[in-house]
Parts: structure tokens; sequence; C-alpha cells
């Protein structure tokens, strides 16, 4: 069981998302419609993860997305799931940047994926325990660009697969049960991955950051 | 547009009668020049008497009647004659002037009768108006009569000859108590008609000449009104485009607060169902599924409609962080470089957003390129924005609404867009846009 605070300001969702999470066996604490609400709401129930979406008032911008960032700097280790009507890259490194090891999880998930009951309770899980999750469609449309002049290329089939399953926030363990393969091999791939895409091997959120920033064709 | 040009300047409405005087007597003569501007001056002696009288009448009624309160109501309407009088003369004038005069009135965009005289009567056009109509009623119908007079009298003194031979000898005076003896003796009558006659001819090119370039001068629309006219339509286009942009983040608004979150709660309330559902029902199970899958593909339809519209992205990160992700949209090799300082106004940056987009929208459906290069900086004070693609070139903006509308909406913020695209490529798409306010 895992206490959540939710900020979305569109009650129809705010309802249906608090729903899905107490048939999931959560409790929403509390549940606010704006960034301030957001974080008066974390100092007074210190929860284990805050679901919030990007666009709240009263700019109707990034309000959720900065409010996020913010208590993050407050609260390191505070697990942060944002939900989004988009998916932009931009979002996702400004979220992402900036982390260090020990700082709680973090996750960056178009709306849509509430659809997916399983999946999105998963992902709620993983941010919570500390675990990063992109939305699979950022990875897409980041894979996607890869033409055959990059290293990706040079991948095999299954690298690029578990190249992948990193970039959406995967840990090896995930990785390993999601292709049925042990462990130890997906070690071994992600060495092979590193070491081909010229990244500096590192692990947790600082892995996925670095994958993101190679796909997106920055220094890491 | 005749307007932008100078009274008396080359191609102005008085250079057809200055040209036709300054040509040798004979070809002046025996044009029909002499017809056309005594024609011009019979006609214009007419109408000012006409509105001498009109004159006379309004302003003598109205100063007896200006006790009654009715007499003010008349002086109005004195005041407002030159109005109907001017548009006569701006079509009488084609007679002669080949370069119509333009009404420099401007109309009110709407209101009362009682708001359209007000704006009449403040209009400096209307009151010189008014001065042409007293000048044409005093000055001009006075001199086309002398003229006229003169064309009368001396067409007379021309036939003598005639007259005397078809009445009797002797019979015919001219000079008083001289009786003309015979046909012959009144040949020096017919010259010195003849003489009359010619002079009256370069009296009335003369003062039709003077009379079109006083009208030139008066009726025509002055520098700084017509200057005021394009900073009127200037304002009115930015406003146009201002409610425009306006109108397309309204639109997203209302796609996202309403269809968007009606179909992320379908989604998740098909996904409750499922899970609720469990193994129980496999079946049932699947349908809501393929609805949950259909609700999505909805959402993703709408996604990209609404990023055609206002990217969201633009809004809260600016111009590199959109253009990089529409980079990573486009289907080809995109490098991005833009390096701007700060976030630019907000016009500025979904102009150049668009103007990227269908360039690189363009590049990938026509070009045949394999790598397209997007860079951007900020000179001095302007945004310089390059797209070049390696593709084949060979590209015609004339064709096509997209960048020729994008070319219009850049030149509302003055600015400019350049398309490079020779046969065999590389095709380069420029834009410039001052970013000052």
């Amino acid at each position: 069981m895992l206490r959540v605070v939710l900020a979305e300001d569109a009650v129809l969702l705010r309802a249906g998302l608090a729903e899905l999470l107490h048939r999931g066996g959560h409790v929403v604490v509390e549940a606010v419609g704006d960034g301030t609400g957001l974080a008066r709401a974390v100092d007074d129930h210190r929860p284990d993860v805050v679901i919030t979406d990007v666009r709240m008032p009263p700019g109707f911008r990034d309000e959720g997305l900065r409010a996020a960032l913010e208590l993050r700097a407050r609260h390191r280790s505070l697990p942060v799931l944002v939900l989004s009507q988009y998916v932009a890259t931009a979002y996702a490194t400004q979220l992402l940047s900036g982390g260090g090891p020990g700082d709680g999880g973090l996750g960056y998930l178009l709306k849509d994926r509430v659809g997916e009951v399983a999946e999105f309770m998963d992902a709620v899980r993983r941010v919570a325990g500390g675990q990063t999750v992109i939305d699979p469609e950022v990875v897409r449309v980041l894979l996607a660009q890869q033409t055959a002049e990059k290293p990706l290329s040079r991948l095999t089939p299954r690298e690029r697969e578990v190249l992948t399953l990193m970039a959406e926030g995967l840990n090896n363990q995930s990785i390993a049960r999601r292709l049925t393969v042990t462990e130890a091999s997906v070690v071994k791939h992600s060495g092979n991955i590193f070491m081909k895409l010229d990244v500096d091997p590192t692990e947790g959120n600082r892995r996925v950051l670095a994958v993101l920033a190679h796909l997106r064709g920055e220094e890491a | 547009m005749s307007t932008a040009k100078g009274p008396g300047g080359p191609g102005g409405p008085d250079t057809a009668v200055r040209e036709a005087l300054a040509r040798r007597p004979r070809r002046f003569l025996f044009s029909l020049w002499p017809l056309l501007c005594w024609a011009h001056l019979l006609s214009g002696t007419l109408f000012g008497l006409g509105v001498l009288l009109a004159l006379t009448v309004l302003v003598s009624l109205g100063a007896i009647l200006s006790v009654l309160g009715v007499g003010l109501l008349l002086l109005v309407c004195t005041a407002l004659l030159g109005v109907p009088v001017a548009a006569v003369e701006r079509h009488r004038l084609r007679l002669v002037a080949p370069v119509a005069i333009a009404d420099p009135y401007e109309r009110p965009q709407d209101g009362t009768a009682w708001h359209r005289l007000r704006h009449r009567l403040t209009q400096r056009a209307t009151w010189r108006e008014l001065g042409y109509a007293a000048l044409l009623a005093i000055v001009f119908a006075g001199a086309g009569l002398g003229v006229l007079v003169l064309l009368v009298l001396s067409a007379i003194l021309v036939s003598v000859p005639v007259l005397v031979w078809a009445l009797a000898p002797e019979a015919v005076m001219v000079i008083p108590g001289h009786a003309i003896p015979s046909p012959w003796a009144a040949v020096p009558f017919t010259l010195v008609g003849l003489a009359g006659v010619a002079l009256s001819a370069y009296a009335a090119g003369w003062l039709t000449w003077a009379q079109v370039r006083i009208a030139w001068l008066l009726l025509s629309p002055r520098q700084d009104e017509t200057s005021r006219h394009v900073v009127e339509l200037t304002r009115s286009r930015a406003r146009l485009a201002d409610a425009f942009e306006a109108e397309r983040r309204r639109i997203e608004r209302d796609l996202h607060d309403g269809a968007q979150q009606q179909l992320v709660a379908l989604t998740m309330t098909l996904g409750l169902a499922e899970f609720e559902l469990g193994d129980a029902h496999p079946e049932a199970a699947a349908l809501i599924g393929r609805g949950r899958a259909e609700a999505r593909r909805a959402l993703d339809q709408l996604r990209d409609l609404v990023r055609g519209i206002h990217p969201q992205v633009l809004t809260d990160h600016g111009l590199a962080a959109a253009v990089a992700e529409i980079a990573l949209r486009t289907p080809l090799e995109v490098t991005v470089g833009i390096d701007l300082p700060n976030r630019l106004p907000g016009p500025v940056e979904t102009t150049a957003y668009f103007t990227v987009a269908e360039a690189l929208a363009n590049a990938t459906k026509h070009s045949g390129a394999g790598r397209i290069e997007i860079s951007g900086r900020l000179d001095r004070d302007r945004l310089v924005l390059v797209v070049t693609d390696d593709g084949m070139g060979g590209a015609d903006p004339s064709k096509g609404t997209g960048l020729s509308g994008l070319a219009d909406r850049l030149a509302i913020l003055r600015g400019r867009l350049t398309v490079a695209s020779p046969v065999g490529g590389p095709t380069r798409v420029r834009v410039e846009v001052p970013c000052s306010a």
C-alpha cells in the first residue's frame, strides 16, 4: 500500500485516478488541483509518491512539472510521477536532469497509460521504489530518429531491445524478466551497448539520463 | 496607385493637358484638345454657376433662418456641399485627365448617421472640398464664362463674310456706323476672329490645366492621409493576426480541456473494467481491450491535430525545444543548432516554428533529401533561421499555399522569408524576423 498525493486539475480525471489507485490498493491522502496545493499537501502528508499532471492552473503551462521540480529540490528522496497529455523529450530531460544517487524515483508517462491499468500500477510501484520510468512513446520517437549513420546501427537486435527498455527506465532485473533472459546476460548486453555507443556505464536514473541524452544526440 | 505621387509630378492628372499645350501651335490647335478643353470649361461653368446658386441660397437662407434653428441645419448642409461637388468633379475631370483623382475620405467602420456626420465634419478633406466648390463657383465659373464669350464672339467674327454674303452688302456692321460693303471686305474680321478662336483655345487649355492642378491639390488624398491609412491598415492586419493566434490557442485549450480529458477518462474507465473482469470473461475483456485501443488511437490523432494547431512544448520551452521535438518526428536526419540567449516574443516563436515545420514537411515530401540542417541565432535584434536540405532543389515557393501563407504571416511581423532552391539543390529556406515589439 502506498500513500499518494495526487495533483490534477480536471475533476473527471482526478476522480478517475483516485478510484484507480484505490482499487490498486493504495491510499490517496489528498487530491489537489494546482501546484501550490501540491506543495502544501506534500508538506502536510509526506506521501510515498506524488502523481502530478504537467499542465495546471493558473497558467495552464507546465506548472505541475515546475511544482514537481521544486518539490524534488526540497525533498530529494520524494518519488514523483509526472503525467502529460503530450510526450516531449524536453520535459523528460528537464525532469531527469540534476538527479543523483540516492534520489527518489522519477516517472514521466503519457496520460493515456492510465488506461493500461496493470502497467500503470507497475509504473507507480517502480517510481515509489526509487526507479525511473520513461514513457515508451518518448523512447520510440528517439529511436525512430536514429539513422544508418549513427552508432546505433552497430547494435544487435537484442541489444536494441535492451537499450529500449533501459531508456524506459527498467533496471537489469526487470529487463531480464521482460525479455525472459538471465540478469547476467542483460549485464553483458548493457556493457556492449555502452561500449558501442561510447557512453559511460552508470546505474539507476543516471543510466536512463545518459541513454536518453545519447539518443537525443547530445553529450551525456 | 496614383495617390502616392505629389501634385504635378510625372504621371499626375495634369500632365496630359500640359503636354498638349507644349506642342507646336498647329499640332495643338488642330488636335482634339481645344474641343475637349472647351467642353470641359462649358460643363464646368454651368456646373459652377449651379453650385454658386446653391451656395447663395443655402448661405442666405441659413443666415436668415439661423434664429429659428433650422438655419443651422442649412449651414451644416452648406459645409457638406463640397462633398457631392467634389464627387462630381472627380468624374468630370476624367474628360481631360487620364489619371483619376482618388477620394481621400476615410470612412468610419460603423456608427450612427450622427457619428458619420461628425466624422465627416472633422475631416480636413471635407473643408478642402468646400473650398474647391467655392473656387469652382466663383473663379472658374467666371473665368470659364470669359473664355467661352471670347470663343462665341470670335466665331461670329469668323463667320462675318458668310453673313454679309447671305444677307446683303452694306447690311452688316461690326464696328458701329461702318457697314461692310462686300464679303471680301469682311475678310480682315475673319482673320481677327480666327486669332480670337486660337486665343480662346489656348486660354481654355491653360484654364483647364490650372483647374486640374488645383483639383489635384485640393481633392486628392494628402501624403499624411495616405500614410495614416497605411498605418491603420498595418495595425488592423496585426490585430487580425493576433486574433487568429488567440483563436488557435483557444481551440487548443478547448480540445485539451474537453475532448482529450473525456477520452483519457474513457480509456481509464475501460481499463478499470478490464481489470475488474480479470480472467472471468475473456471475450468481454478482449472487447473492452479493443475499445480501449480505439480510444487511444483517437487520442493519438487528437494529439497530432493539437500539435499542428499550437504545440504545448513551444509555449513551455520555446522555439529551440519545439524545433528539436519536431526534428525528432521527421523521418530524415535532422541536425538542429538553435542558439538563443532568451525566449522570443510569442508571435515570433509561433511563426518561426510553423515556418520550420512547413520547410521540414516540404523537404520530407518533395525534395528527396536525406539530411536537413536547421540553424538559428539572434543577429542583434533579428532572429535568423535557416533550414537547408540536400535534396534535388527546384522548389517553387509560389506554388502551394504553405510557404506563401507563412511569408504573409512573417510580413506582419516585418520579417521575411527567402527560398533559394536551384535545380539540383540544395534548398535553403531563410527566415528573418525582428524581435523588438
